[in-house]
């Protein structure tokens, strides 16, 4: 009997989980892939907004401006990467600067410190590479950047320290409720009789809300596709810039990320599927272009990937948080599209609140522990770190990913740390091993051979994302064996 | 801090042939560095044969051309440190580098060669839309995964780029079983050496498409297929030509680069056209005392070429060595039209270590006929016919001594020849 399930391991679920591990609570996390930050928390802008560009009024908007301080506690305690380096929105036509002092306003009826708009002297002195075009921007200090799977995973890792059981491979195929109130969330594997329910599936929020027969509401998924550059090229901006947005989207954008690379992107596209996370010709040439306004001259000969990810857009257009009124117990945190990655410390405040009301007992724990193991990044660490750190673990002393420096030592922590990584997009988004310019190009056979060592199996059993997704398809010789592709069964 | 003579990074074919050559100059303290748990680097995988023609006149596979010169190099009592990473290096030829046994381990070097090589372009370098499921691999990691691992990265397999190791796979994954459906090229040429053509593709039945590409990748987990579709003129694809391919795996085959993050934290000048370092007639690059051959020069098609390349290398850090870094003027050496490149960048005809120098360059274009111009302040001063030039394969002439000497620049261009229209690339 669990006191509270939580079903998605995306940013949000896992966010509720650390918080409501502060208290004494049997928590069960139900995510259906391999690991945690598998859909939207992987694959979205990375930015914690400062809050200026909600709807004053909504959820959004308040739990953004709540949100975004609450990150370099959160941040420190975890030992996540965090850059407040702020934000632009650039103007390029007087009708955009006509948008920027609207924007202006709202931000400060959202409550959101430090906005000013600069003239183009200081535009072109803090980012030189812009669009000499330019006649002015929105300057938001507040703004930061972050690593939203890195932050997911750590949240995760502090969770499960602290006595949250986290499932993998464990997707939710029924929901029992009895007299209106909630029993018991089934998955392929388990019953599991709980009292309440957080629904945090993401795109698949409005399957599990009607799953449980709580209140109807739908969720489409909108493609944002992104390009992302070269390492060496990061500086060619040090905020984050946004165009002056449109009704539905903040627009492209060109960003550093906080490993130290920068990206172009995202368009906004409505899609049919929920998996459909295919990069376009279309969609890259829009954001090319897109970008292109803002940074005229962008060096796209050193891409090194493409993706895209899907925003969780409700109907209700904007975050949907409450309590179910037809299932007593069952939580509702569906349509968390952007601002939700900025929102997310403040949606689980929210969300502890509305258990509180609907009748959980928190009693906190005497010992919870808000940090989680120290985690060594070798890349990071100074000479004398570095010679004290193999001295005592001498696998940190073999690189494995040369592009991003990733040694032994790194990687076999990713896996044997909590909720540890299973396949080469978990070790990929623990260590960057294979995120570099070469793509894992040197790195992938090394890691293979890692993890199937580390777990005890085959190399063959070794995937990149989960069952489905083996790298190897079997032997040298065995096709021959088999008759070739022909007499293959 | 360790002090070393010559330290060279990397011990695959370039890192070895500079070892030996510098070891017989009589340079005592030599020591190599690589990344990998045994030297020999890339052709420690390429088991098929056509390795050594030049240098030994005799048909090698990789591993046999390595054995040679890791033997020799044991022999001459050459240094070679493995499973270390060099992780800093910096203009004064201060290296740091790590491994599991040493740790962090600084060495100042009197002189150092380059010889990391080159990566692989992946799929992000050119943009192909679709899916990210497993089943995508650079050639070269499916290589390794076949030669050294042994392991199959699929059965029913479609190679995007003609590049020579793609082709390489396509036989090699046919001779293991698989199912190599086509080889697909976006140029109206192939990128690879025609005998690579000819020896596996043709004699497998394995079509090469021309002027196609990869529009589109499918499959959510695994690759469940490719749509392809024929290019136009300016290399957009014609959607009406768009056809599904049903694999498993995708292999691409686009091209290498050099691997030059070290030479760029050394602040060593970098030629946008070869990738690799600017160097000189003794390839030395801008940063005196610190040489380059190999893959992260340029990218080579012969490994003879690398080994002729590295040995020039390590008489020049003899050189230098012996010279301590004497300052030269030099002679610029310019790409003109029809080449993209030509290598040494510069040169000084007094600091040769040889009676004769060596120039490297690669076509911008397939042609039947063509001429190699070689013009100086003065005019031309040597040309020569050429047939079947292509940018696969790379052209490499000589110049003596005293062609050179007293000039003031060297200008290199090849002209197409037999339709009487000169087009410009």
């Amino acid at each position: 009997m669990a006191d509270v399930v939580i079903i998605g391991g995306g940013v949000v679920g896992c966010m509720i989980a650390r918080e409501l591990s502060r208290y004494q609570l049997k928590i069960v996390l139900l995510e259906k892939e391999d690991d945690v930050a598998s859909g939207t928390s992987k694959a979205n802008s990375a930015i914690i907004h400062a809050g200026y560009d909600a709807k004053p009024g909504t959820l959004k908007a308040k739990l953004n401006v709540r949100g975004n301080p609450l990150f370099d506690k959160i941040c420190s305690e975890l030992d996540v990467p965090f850059k407040r380096i702020g934000s632009l929105v650039v103007a390029l036509t007087d009708e955009e600067l006509k948008a920027l002092d609207e924007l202006l306003e709202r931000g400060k009826i959202n409550g959101v410190p430090g906005l000013e708009i600069i003239n183009r002297e200081r535009l072109f002195k803090m980012e030189p590479n812009i669009n000499k075009e330019a006649k002015a921007a929105l300057y938001a200090p507040t703004a930061g950047i972050i690593c939203p799977y890195e932050l997911t995973i750590a949240l995760a890792e502090n969770a499960c320290q602290n006595g949250v059981e986290i499932r993998l491979n464990s997707p939710v195929v029924d929901i029992k409720v009895e007299n209106e109130r909630m029993l018991s969330v089934i998955t392929p594997g388990e019953i599991i009789h709980t009292r309440y329910v957080v629904n945090a599936a993401g795109l698949f929020a409005d399957e599990i809300s009607k799953m449980a027969g709580a209140e109807e509401y739908s969720i489409t998924p909108r493609k944002g596709e992104y390009l992302i550059f070269d390492r060496r090229f990061g500086g060619i901006v040090s905020k984050v810039i946004f165009p002056t947005p449109t009704k539905i989207s903040k627009g492209i954008l060109v960003c550093p990320t906080v490993d130290g690379n920068f990206f172009i992107g995202p368009n906004s596209n409505d899609v049919q599927e929920k998996d459909d996370v295919a990069v376009t010709q279309k969609g890259i040439e829009e954001i090319v272009n897109g970008a292109r306004r803002l940074v005229p001259d962008l060096p796209m000969r050193h891409v090194i990937a493409s993706f895209a990810g899907l925003r969780a857009v409700s109907n209700t257009d904007d975050f949907v948080i409450e309590a179910s009124k037809k299932v007593k117990g069952f939580v509702n945190v569906g349509g968390i599209q952007s601002p939700g990655l900025s929102s997310a410390p403040a949606i689980a405040e929210m969300v502890i609140e509305i258990l509180k009301e609907e009748g959980l007992e928190l009693k906190v724990k005497s010992d919870y522990n808000p940090e989680r193991p120290q985690i060594f990044k070798f890349r990071h660490l100074s000479s004398e770190e570095k010679k004290e750190l193999i001295r005592q673990k001498p696998a940190y002393g073999r690189v494995i990913c040369r592009c991003e420096t990733v040694t032994e030592g790194e990687i076999i922590d990713a896996i044997r740390r909590p909720v540890g990584a299973r396949s080469l997009d978990a070790v990929k988004r623990r260590t960057r091993a294979g995120m570099g310019r070469c793509q894992g190009g040197f790195c992938s056979p090394r890691v293979v051979e890692i993890l199937a060592r580390e777990l005890g199996i085959s190399p063959l059993e070794v995937t990149k994302c989960g069952y489905g997704s083996e790298i190897l398809k079997g032997r040298t010789k065995e096709f021959i064996e088999t008759g070739g592709v022909a007499g293959a069964k | 801090m360790q002090s070393r003579e010559l330290v060279i990074i990397g011990a695959g074919p370039a890192g070895l042939s500079a070892a030996v050559e510098a070891r017989r100059l009589g340079i005592k303290d030599v020591l190599v560095i690589d990344r990998e748990p045994e030297p020999g680097g890339i052709l420690k995988q390429c088991i098929h044969t056509g390795f050594g023609l030049h240098v030994f006149n005799e048909e090698l596979t990789g591993p046999e051309y390595a054995e040679r010169f890791i033997r020799e190099a044991e022999n001459l009592g050459v240094e070679i440190m493995l499973d270390t990473m060099v992780i800093e290096l910096s203009a004064d030829k201060r290296i740091v580098a790590v491994n599991n046994r040493e740790g962090l381990m600084e060495i100042q070097a009197k002189a150092i060669i380059l010889a990391m090589g080159c990566r692989e372009r992946t799929r992000g370098a050119i943009n192909i839309p679709g899916f990210r499921p497993a089943g995508i691999f650079t050639a070269g990691t499916a290589q390794r995964f076949v030669n050294i691992e042994g392991y199959m990265p699929g059965r029913e397999i479609v190679i995007l780029g003609s590049g020579d190791i793609g082709l390489i796979m396509a036989r090699r994954l046919t001779l293991e079983g698989a199912k190599v459906k086509c080889v697909v090229e976006i140029m109206p040429y192939s990128n690879g050496l025609t005998r690579n053509i000819v020896q596996c593709l043709e004699d497998y039945d394995i079509p090469l498409l021309l002027k196609h590409t990869v529009v589109n990748i499918h499959g959510r987990k695994r690759v469940e297929g490719v749509t392809i579709a024929e290019v136009d003129e300016n290399m957009k694809p014609i959607m009406s030509t768009a056809k599904f391919v049903p694999c498993d795996t995708l292999l691409l085959s686009v091209g290498l680069i050099p691997e030059n993050e070290l030479s760029r934290m050394a602040e060593i000048t970098i030629d946008e056209a070869t990738g690799g370092p600017v160097v000189n007639q003794r390839m030395e690059t801008s940063v005196p005392g610190i040489f380059a051959c190999g893959n992260v020069l340029h990218v080579h098609d012969l490994v003879d070429y690398v080994t002729r390349e590295a040995e020039l290398a390590a008489r020049g850090a003899a050189s230098y060595l012996a010279d301590g870094g004497k300052k030269y003027e030099y002679v610029p050496v310019s790409t003109g039209s029809g080449l993209r490149y030509v290598l040494p960048q510069r040169i000084n005809a007094d600091a040769m270590t040889d009676s004769r120098q060596n120039f490297f360059m690669r076509s911008v274009r397939p042609m039947n006929k063509a001429r190699l111009i070689i013009e100086s302040e003065k005019g031309v001063i040597k040309s020569k016919a050429m047939r079947h030039v292509k940018p696969s394969e790379m052209i490499s002439i000589q110049l003596g001594r005293d062609e050179v000497i007293g000039i003031k620049m060297l200008r290199f261009s090849l002209q197409e020849e037999g339709d009487g229209v000169e087009r410009d690339g």
